[in-house]
């Protein structure tokens, strides 16, 4: 869907992007993570072009994004940034139509399309899309931005620090509909974040970037368990990296047959809450349900405990 | 080599003025119309070819130099041979012992003046100089200025021929000028400090007090002296104290007063938008460590509060300096005494007489105040 | 609070255009003020007449600042216009410490007596505030919505068009509201230059030592100056209550 070739940025002396390569496959949630000062945002930026790069090449379905001036490709792309970026004097429905308007859709198609984005986003059509960006929480805001960078349909969505400014329990809400939406509409999205949590929550796949490289770049387990380069075992964190396995792991896929008692739990729950819920009830064995109550199976202690290891 | 362009653009407005605009113009008297002189008419021409190769230097240092402080230097450098160019026009044109013929600036001359200030000012802006060095740059540029004067470098130009006729009333109406400015000023202080102090215990104080200020504000400083004019003739005619004190309908008093009412504004904004910019937190604690609510206000409030104040007096100087000009209309002297009399008897060089000197003490309160709000501003650093 | 507000206009306005109109029905009120049976009302012209040119003159030279100064402030805030921006800084600084009366009494030089130095000095002096809050107004856009605006792929001219100016425009709109009240101010001493307007009342009255005159001129000024503020404060909430930026 994305391919990186050969990537640089240089300003004067210094190179922030240092010749990265990636391929990006469609319908996937990559997760850029690094400190600050890594490139992570300039190599996003290079993607639509915010940024030009200094040499390489960035191709979105095999085409070159040269090929076109930038602002019309940026309109084919979705962007979503810390702090939202919403345009104050606008209301939240023209504010999601920004992009749409610029393509010159019609107006029909503009008004239905805003509220299928503001209903998938949990926002009430008539009684939000009259007000005014100020008028709303920081999560609404926050939701709004990501449904305007979603308007036009683009396949790719690209998102820098997208949940930066929220407080810890709406943005876990940002990141649950972040999931959800990327179900519904299937968008390829490409996000950049300095938090590892954020990373192994959303990612499908994740890249480490430190000093304008990437280190590594492979399904969240594999940096856990064969981590590439030092920088990435301190970046993925040694002490609760067993923990940080069983949380990518849903009990669903780790049960095994068999209907013992113990409590129940859902199939979606992580390997890592329902290591907790069993150290909490002092038992040894749940019995693993799918959400609408069909068994799945069972998982003990033991099996759990011999999934955390690499 | 990459040429600047706000150098190309001064360049070409010089060049462009030299071509075509008078340097200088010479009139047989004050009355009769002038006549346009290029550099080259006046001046011999090892002269004028000189200052032409001069100014050009200037001009290639401004087309390419890169280093702020060459570019200041050449655009100094610059003014002073346009107005020693002007001075030595001036003597040349003047037959010996003649008090009669008037030789002034011409558009090129002040075109290239503009031009070379302008120079100076981006250089200057590029440099961004300390408090301190702004100040003693200035306190040169005044002191160069003076001994020039004095020297009698410029006395055949036509503004100094006005100043030597006016010369006793010149120093009686500058003074005049800096004490209206000042002294309404000090008074606005002494009742504004006090005002806004309240206006920030007392919220509710706070909108109607500005808000009435504001309306001040709106009304135009001309109509604000006449009305004033008014009830301070009444006042005069009712209470014989009050006339035996000066306070007249027209003169001083008015036009004194109508400054005080517009430094107020400003004065009492500011006091309150500095008490507000102090932190709780600051306030608190001392409050916490014993202090009483004066010494509150004057060890942590007042200090803390100083530099947005001191703005506030920034802009009522300046703003004085130059309202003091409108007092000559209803006989309050200053400066605009030389103005307006010039704007009567369209005497140019009369009108310069007076606006030259206000441009320059409303200049220099600026930059004098500004570089003590800065050094004032601990929390800028 | 409001409506109070609104009564005292409506009673601003009604008596101006009353004392314009009709102005020897209020001859009896200036009686005091003048001396030896001199005229209680100016009577060398029509004071409608008088204030409508005052008005006029400052609508146009405010016009014609607000167009050049609003360009100027665009210009020096694109990338191509930026190396004149600290320059520009410095210039609105140092013009502010200029008197209006200097700039007035240095253009008469330049064009003569009349209409034009007034129409002059009434137009660089205006483009001061107007320019200065174009720049603050562009220049405090948040990055993020200019990030955003960007990244949804609008060109730099729709950017300006539809996000830009919008969002300066409170701070736009202030800077006009400054430059024309200072005008009207300002433009009284346009009659010591032969300009047609209010302060030739005044200046009428400071001549002939007849204080009726100059309370005439400066209150219909000073009520011109306030309710033009006030309307145009008006004018600013209305086109900017959607603007609100927290």
């Amino acid at each position: 869907m994305i391919t990186i070739e050969k990537l640089s940025k240089r300003y004067g002396a210094t190179t922030v992007v240092d010749g990265v390569s990636m391929e990006i496959a469609r319908n996937s949630l990559t997760v850029i993570v690094g400190t600050s000062g890594s490139g992570k945002s300039t190599l996003l930026r290079m993607v639509n072009r915010l940024v030009e790069p200094s040499s390489g090449r960035v191709l979105i379905e095999g085409r070159d994004t040269r090929e076109e001036p930038a602002h019309l490709l940026r309109r084919r792309i979705g962007y979503a940034i810390q702090g939202h970026g919403l345009f104050p004097h606008r209301t939240v429905a023209e504010n999601i139509a920004t992009v749409p308007r610029l393509l010159g859709w019609d107006d029909a198609r503009i008004r239905a399309r805003v509220a299928e984005l503001l209903r998938a986003f949990q926002l009430d059509p008539a009684l939000y899309a009259g007000q005014f960006p100020h008028q709303l929480s920081g999560g609404q805001q926050q939701r709004v931005g990501v449904a305007r960078a979603l308007a036009a349909e683009p396949a790719v969505l690209l998102m820098d620090e997208p949940f930066g400014a929220l407080d810890p329990i709406i943005r876990a809400k940002a990141q649950e509909d972040l999931l959800e939406v990327r179900q519904r509409f299937g968008t390829t999205i490409v996000l950049v974040t300095h938090d590892m949590d954020e990373a192994f929550r959303l990612g499908d796949h994740v890249a480490v970037m430190s000093e304008g490289r990437v280190l590594q770049y492979d399904r969240p387990a594999a940096l856990l368990t064969q981590p590439a380069d030092p920088f990435v075992s301190r970046m993925t964190g040694m002490a609760d990296r067993a923990l940080r396995l069983l949380a990518l792991i849903p009990a669903g896929e780790a049960a095994a047959p068999g209907a013992d008692g113990g409590p129940e739990v859902v199939s979606t729950a992580t390997l890592r809450d329902v290591l907790s819920e069993l150290v909490w009830r002092g038992v040894d064995s749940v019995r693993v349900v799918d959400p609408d109550g069909r068994p799945r199976g069972r998982l003990t202690v033991a099996a759990i405990l011999a999934r955390g290891r690499p | 080599m990459k040429l600047d362009r706000l150098g190309a653009l001064l360049t070409a407005a010089g060049a462009l003025a030299l071509l075509t605009l008078p340097f200088v113009v010479f009139k047989a008297n004050r009355i009769v119309p002038g006549d346009p002189r290029t550099l080259l008419q006046v001046l011999p021409a090892w002269a004028a070819l000189g200052c032409y190769a001069l100014l050009l230097a200037v001009a290639a240092s401004a087309l390419v130099a890169d280093d702020a402080r060459i570019r200041l230097l050449a655009a100094l450098a610059g003014v002073v041979v346009v107005a020693l160019a002007a001075a030595a026009a001036g003597n040349a044109l003047t037959p010996p012992g003649n008090k009669v013929v008037r030789i002034a600036p011409g558009a090129a001359w002040w075109v290239l003046l503009i031009a070379l200030g302008l120079l100076a000012t981006d250089a200057a802006t590029r440099l961004r100089p300390p408090p301190a060095l702004r100040v003693l740059f200035l306190v040169v540029c005044v002191a160069v200025a003076w001994l020039a004067l004095a020297h009698g470098t410029f006395d055949h130009l036509s503004i100094m021929r006005e100043y030597a006729v006016n010369a006793a009333r010149f120093a009686h109406e500058a003074a005049r000028h800096v004490s209206l400015a000042a002294g309404s000023l000090g008074a606005a202080l002494a009742a504004g400090l006090p005002l806004g102090i309240l206006c920030h215990r007392v919220p509710r104080l706070r909108g109607a007090t500005l808000g009435v200020l504001n309306v001040i504000q709106t009304v135009p400083a001309i109509a604000l002296f006449g009305i004033l004019m008014a009830p301070l003739g009444l006042l005069a005619a009712a209470v014989p104290l009050a006339a035996a004190l000066g306070v007249r309908g027209i003169g001083a008093a008015p036009a004194a007063v109508a400054l005080f009412l517009y430094s107020l504004l400003p004065i009492v904004a500011n006091t309150v938008a500095g008490l507000k910019r102090v932190s709780h937190a600051a306030v608190e604690a001392a409050h916490g460590m014993g202090m009483t609510n004066a010494q509150v206000l004057r060890r942590i409030e007042l200090p803390l509060a100083l530099p947005v104040i001191l703005t506030g007096v920034r802009v009522v100087l300046v703003q004085n300096i130059g309202m003091v000009t409108i007092a000559a209309l209803i006989g309050g002297g200053g400066l605009g005494t030389f103005v307006f009399q010039g704007i009567g008897q369209t005497a140019i060089d009369l009108v310069l007489l007076g606006a030259i000197p206000i441009v320059v003490l409303a200049f220099s309160a600026a930059v004098l105040l500004d570089a003590l709000v800065e050094v004032m501003d601990h929390t800028r650093r | 609070m409001r409506s109070l507000a609104n009564v005292l206009r409506a009673a601003a306005l009604a008596a101006l255009l009353a004392f314009l109109l009709t102005p020897q029905r209020f001859a009896r009120l200036f009686v005091p003020f003048t001396q030896y049976g001199a005229p209680p009302i100016y009577d060398q012209g029509n004071l409608l007449t008088l204030a409508l040119a005052q008005l006029g003159t400052v609508l146009v030279a405010a016009a014609a600042s607000s167009l050049v100064a609003v360009s100027l402030g665009i210009l020096v805030t694109r990338p191509g216009g930026a190396e004149f921006l600290p320059l520009s800084r410095t210039l609105v600084n140092i013009g502010q410490t200029f008197p209006p009366v200097a700039v007035l009494a240095v253009a008469v030089p330049l064009v003569g007596f009349g209409l034009r130095p007034t129409l002059i000095a009434l137009f660089a002096y205006g483009l001061l505030p107007i320019f200065e809050n174009t720049i603050v107004g562009l220049r405090t856009v948040p990055a993020a919505v200019l990030e955003a605006a960007s990244g949804m792929g609008m060109s730099a001219r729709q950017r300006l068009q539809s996000v830009e100016l919008p969002l300066a425009m409170p701070l736009i709109l202030e800077g006009i509201r400054l430059s024309l009240v200072i005008n009207v101010g300002t433009a009284t001493i346009g009659s010591t230059v032969a300009a047609k307007g209010l302060g030739e009342v005044i200046i009428a009255g400071l001549l002939s030592n007849n204080t009726a005159f100059i309370l005439q001129g400066g209150l219909v000024t000073g009520l011109m100056a306030v309710l033009l503020y006030d309307a145009l404060v008006g004018l600013e909430r209305r086109i900017c209550a959607r603007a609100r930026i927290e």
